[in-house]
């Protein structure tokens, strides 16, 4: 019996060990000398053919640089393949990674997937403080843990078409809430038989960019408390906002005609893109978007999203995010790593270059006032909506977008219609981000 | 005297037998260990500690379980849509792949045709079956709906319509129905002929032959659909994401998530929210308990399934 119990606890401390020996993915170490020559994996989202090109010719930059340090890139990579590469460490993981939100850097910093960069910076004489903006660096750090830093920035504001205003006698694009909805409903062209020709503004939460999050920064929302608890049901933006939306829906033909239109628009990367091919008349968007709108058979404008109506000094302001950049926990080469992550966020002429070929907004105080960047005025527009006071990020979370992601699915029902009582549902929506919050915690 | 003379020899003779009995048993062994077992203990491990796939795993007792079962919203639409699916989507497959197959059998001419138009449909992967139905039942641009309003009917709005949504993937698996149809006709091709004989003899219309002969005939073969209908029900992942994805339009870029479920959650399914868990927002724990809860259903509803299987099943079967 003694024997049966001793092989049954051998077998049991076996099995416990082989199940937390499998929960430690391999570790990395700063420990590498960076004038050594080695080859860093570098894995971006980056997939359309100029823009590969243009991270290519920064890479090529960097490489002459320095001579002793190959790059070997991956495009078109997903934050769900970054995570999954890194949790399961091995050889062929990063070194260095970026990725195109900044809504999973809490989650990046908090578990130590992406390592401290401070420690990098305190020992190579990088100030932060001096080259980035501020609320660049806020989205790029999570409770004084700097494991991203900001590889240029995007601005959301709005793309408008000249032509169709200039028919309907609209003299500038909107400013305000109401203005907006006025304008909208003067640009929606019905068919004969009850369906579009032309959606003024189309505000449905799943049309591309159209995230909530997005559209509701123009009323600058609380997401949490001092204390970390959510508080989208205690402050007024939220209310405000879905009370907007809806009634931008409304006075545009309703929910369900819209959407049924919605789904005859072509990708949002295409040239079928709604906004391309008329069907919209504004639409919220980034400022990459223009590099997408040489082939229009319109002219079109850029400015900023309407804001509401009793805080018309906020005019100006848009949603902020980016692209972010760290060094990956598993790297065994962190300080030639580094190296690449310092040149690709913090060197000015790189910085506009990459800018520039990407109409991407660069990310350091000097770039940002750099003569040689783009001085197209649609461009510059979005460099306004970044550098005006009123612009704001997400706040970072321990468990990245998922709060985010929580909103959206409150929103869907909102613009569905079927939540009927908002302020209740906001409450549950807000207890429901605190519970994933906490089930995230250690 | 002999015997107790003999006794260590037999012993070893019974010890040999036991040794060959495992060493045929082991491939079996170590695979159900090995795939099985392992993963089983793991998933029950994982359920009461706390585990990000990057720091060491800490306890915390029945948090998960709690989050799981009592805070986390997307639970119960989730198991929701899994049952309904499992009920009626394996109920309409049965029917209709019986219906299909008794078709098949009966058809006098170009049943090499009927079959075939009726099997290939099994044959197109999975993904690129919902991509075509997807395209097929889109509101705004799809052919079905021109087709159906152009003689007067108001189609539904299909994958775009949560009221719809899990109607259209039940659609879609009876356009595959060929991997049943096949089962069932063979199963109605062996029931015996002069059975239908005896019953012509004494007078019997079609549908007493079916319910007197040909039904106790083919039962065994469709608990068998149904119990593994069952199961892959429950695991049910792919053709409700690729739809739901789809039909959404939203853009998925290199820095946004495939959410799952669309429209309202309406085809959210208990294995992709388990994937959702576990992979995109790597709270293991969670998806471990949901994973043992989806276990633990599966268990009961099988093991019910094969006792009435039992019961139905004569001494001959």
């Amino acid at each position: 019996m003694a024997r049966k119990l001793a092989a049954l606890a051998a077998a049991l401390s076996a099995g416990t060990l082989l199940l937390t020996g499998c929960a430690n993915p391999s570790t990395g170490s700063a420990k590498d000398d960076p004038t050594k020559p080695v080859t860093l994996k570098f894995w971006h989202g980056w997939s359309e053919d100029s823009e590969v090109k243009a991270i290519d010719a920064s890479i090529a930059r960097f490489e002459k640089l320095h001579p002793n340090i190959k790059v070997k890139a991956t495009g078109n990579v997903t934050d769900a393949t970054v995570n999954q590469a890194l949790r399961a460490g091995g050889g062929d993981a990063p070194d260095v990674v970026s990725s195109f939100t900044t809504n999973n850097v809490g989650q990046y910093c908090s578990s130590g997937m992406w390592v401290d960069l401070d420690p990098f910076m305190k020992k190579t004489g990088l100030d932060k403080a001096k080259v980035f903006p501020k609320t660049l660096l806020d989205y790029t750090s999570y409770q004084g843990a700097q494991c991203a830093l900001p590889l240029l920035a995007d601005a959301y504001g709005m793309y408008y078409n000249k032509d169709a205003f200039a028919q309907a006698g609209i003299k500038r694009p909107p400013r305000t809430m109401s203005e907006l909805r006025r304008d909208a409903v003067k640009l929606t062209k019905r068919t004969k038989s009850g369906g579009y020709e032309r959606v003024g503004f189309m505000p449905n939460f799943r049309l591309y960019q159209n995230s909530p999050d997005r559209f509701l920064a123009q009323w600058g929302p609380s997401y949490f408390d001092k204390d970390g608890k959510a508080r989208l049901a205690k402050g007024k933006a939220a209310k405000e906002f879905y009370a907007t939306t809806g009634e931008l829906v409304r006075s545009q033909g309703g929910y369900g005609p819209l959407e049924t239109f919605r789904t005859s628009f072509g990708d949002e990367m295409s040239s079928q893109n709604a906004f391309l091919t008329g069907k919209l008349a504004m639409h919220m968007d980034g400022e990459w978007r223009g590099l997408f709108m040489k082939g229009a058979k319109f002219n079109w404008g850029t400015a900023p999203l309407p804001v509401p109506d009793d805080r018309p000094e906020t005019y100006g302001r848009g949603y902020l995010t980016g692209t972010v950049v760290g060094i990956a926990h598993s790297s065994t080469h962190q300080n030639a790593a580094w190296e690449l992550v310092k040149f690709l966020t913090a060197n000015t002429d790189q910085v506009v270059a990459f800018a520039n070929a990407i109409h991407n907004v660069p990310s350091t105080k000097a770039a940002l006032t750099s003569p040689k960047l783009d001085s197209d005025p649609t461009f510059r527009a979005f460099l306004d909506i970044a550098q005006n006071r009123y612009s704001t990020a997400l706040p970072p979370s321990i468990n990245g977008g998922q709060y985010v992601v929580s909103l959206q699915d409150f929103s869907y029902g909102v613009e569905a219609g079927k939540v009927h009582d908002l302020d209740a549902g906001l409450r549950k929506l807000d207890d429901e981000i605190d519970a994933d919050n906490l089930q995230a915690q250690n | 005297m002999a015997t107790l003379t003999n006794a260590p020899a037999l012993r070893r003779k019974a010890r040999r037998e036991r040794l060959r009995t495992l060493g045929f048993l082991s491939p079996w062994l170590v695979g159900f260990t090995v795939f099985f077992g392992y993963p089983l203990i793991a998933t029950v491990y994982f359920s009461f500690m706390h585990y990000n796939q990057i720091k060491a795993p800490t306890f915390v007792g029945l948090r998960n379980w709690r989050y799981v079962l009592e805070q986390m919203p997307l639970f119960g639409p989730a198991m929701w849509n899994t049952l309904w699916l499992v009920v009626v989507m394996v109920a309409l497959r049965v029917v209709f792949g019986l219906g299909i197959g008794l078709l098949a059998t009966k058809v006098k001419s170009g049943v090499g045709f009927f079959r075939t138009a009726f099997y290939l449909p099994y044959l197109a992967p999975p993904v690129a079956a919902t991509v075509a139905f997807v395209f097929l039942l889109n509101p705004g641009t799809g052919p079905v709906n021109d087709i159906l309003g152009s003689i007067g009917i108001h189609a539904p709005n299909w994958f775009n319509d949560p009221a719809w949504a899990k109607p259209s993937l039940v659609l879609l698996s009876l356009w595959g129905i060929g991997d049943l149809m096949v089962i069932f006709m063979a199963a109605l091709l062996d029931v015996p002929k002069e059975q239908y004989e005896a019953a012509d003899l004494d007078g019997a219309g079609a549908f007493h032959k079916f319910r007197y002969v040909t039904w106790p005939s083919i039962t065994p073969i469709v608990m068998f659909a149904v119990v593994t209908g069952v199961v892959q029900t429950m695991q049910y992942y792919t053709q409700a994401l690729v739809a739901g994805k789809l039909a959404s339009g939203v853009s998925i870029g290199p820095g946004s998530v495939i959410q799952p479920g669309y429209p309202d959650h309406s085809t959210l399914t208990v294995p992709q929210l388990v994937y959702s868990l576990g992979f995109q927002n790597f709270n293991t724990g969670a998806a471990c308990v949901l994973s043992l809860v989806l276990f633990a259903i599966a268990m009961a509803v099988t093991t019910l399934l094969m006792r009435k299987r039992a019961g139905l099943l004569s001494a001959d079967d």
